[in-house]
């Protein structure tokens, strides 16, 4: 006699579980990781749809995506984290979802901490929550260069959006309609949250920080060297006052 | 020393230059990927007409004696060729994922096509 373990329930928040909600999941060469993080979030809510945008991996990313059911966005070559996640983000804005949440392949981000990120959207308090490193003491290791970019990044975004903002380079995101609609129809291109971030601040949307854990890379590479930093951070700061200026697109509801 | 109309001419262009590369980039017009090294450019060449003793002190160091504000022809004209190189590669690429967007494009038809006929 088999006997099938019933599959372990979590409570899922009855405002949650009301709505229509998709999981982007962007992977870059992450065969590793990513089977993992799609475990991760269906055991967090398995009603979750789980879209993979596979950015034009050259490993077996997209096939032990779609092994585990998810959804998976292939693009034809690599487009970098800014256009990816937007792919992610115009699917959900095409198919009616009305809760988005960004859960990076690589593993960093802790999908057992999606409640508390998607808490102040139920609450109808936050247009898109990010969840930080930095906002409580999570203790977050990383090297002295990244965190004093990261710091200075943080400053001058801060300073625009006249919102304190920690962590203005963390994806780890939940976003409801009115968010995913903006970033569907613009969305910035290389290193995008810190630019993300003031595009918000003119389209009024209300934006809040959640304290959260993440982990250290578990496989792969990160996207960004010592001397690429230094040139991203530039571009970056350089993008974000120009975005300050920049005619708002036309946004469908 | 560099005469005082060639200075202020060439600050005159440079600032020029950075106010039609920020206002491309403000009306969506130019991605910002694509602006660093036009705003690169004209940093340059405004910092070498404004602070002209440099002109001088560059152009004794490359033993340019006659004309010492041959040294920002020089410079704009370097400038120019790696922004064309970038360019060139940039196009390169395009080229590249144009051609796989097209085959692509030609095999989802294909698939589309047998499955209407099945």
């Amino acid at each position: 006699m088999s006997e099938i373990a019933a599959p372990v329930r979590r409570h899922v928040d009855p405002r949650l579980a009301a709505l229509r909600r998709v999981a982007i999941v962007p992977a870059y060469n992450e065969e590793e990781s990513v089977g993992g993080v799609i475990d991760e979030i269906r055991g967090f809510d398995p009603d979750f749809e789980v879209v993979v945008v596979d950015d034009g991996s050259l490993d077996r990313t997209a096939e032990i995506a779609a092994d585990k059911g998810a959804r998976v966005l292939r693009l034809p070559f690599n487009l970098g984290i800014g256009s990816a996640v937007q792919t992610g983000f115009r699917f959900a804005f095409e198919n009616g979802y009305e809760l988005a949440v960004r859960v990076d392949g690589d593993g960093q981000h802790d999908a057992a901490q999606l409640a508390a990120l998607v808490s102040p959207l139920l609450a109808g308090e936050a247009d898109i929550a990010v969840g930080s490193r930095f906002a409580a003491d999570a203790g977050y290791r990383s090297s002295r260069s990244r965190r004093m970019g990261i710091r200075i990044l943080a400053g001058a975004v801060s300073a625009l959006v006249r919102q304190r903002v920690t962590d203005p380079t963390s994806g780890f995101q939940a976003l409801n309609r009115h968010a995913i609609a903006l970033f569907a129809a613009d969305y910035p291109h290389d290193y995008p949250e810190a630019e993300a971030t003031v595009m918000l601040a003119k389209h009024r949307l209300r934006w809040c920080e959640v304290p959260v854990e993440m982990r250290e890379r578990q496989a792969g590479q990160s996207s960004i060297g010592a001397l690429a930093a230094v040139y991203y951070m530039v571009k970056v700061l350089i993008a974000i006052f120009i975005a300050l200026f920049r005619r708002n697109p036309e946004v469908r509801s | 020393m560099t005469p005082l109309g060639v200075s202020i001419l060439a600050a005159v262009a440079s600032l020029a230059l950075l106010g039609v590369v920020l206002e491309l980039i403000r009306s969506r017009r130019l991605r910002e990927r694509y602006a660093l090294l036009w705003l690169l450019t004209g940093v340059v060449l405004l910092v070498l007409s404004l602070w002209r003793s440099s002109v001088n002190t560059i152009a004794g160091w490359i033993g340019i004696e006659t004309y010492p504000p041959a040294v920002l022809f020089a410079v704009g004209t370097l400038f120019i060729v790696l922004v064309l190189l970038h360019y060139s590669t940039v196009i390169s690429k395009l080229a590249d994922q144009n051609t796989v967007l097209a085959q692509k494009l030609a095999l989802l038809e294909e698939q589309l096509s047998q499955r209407d006929r099945a």
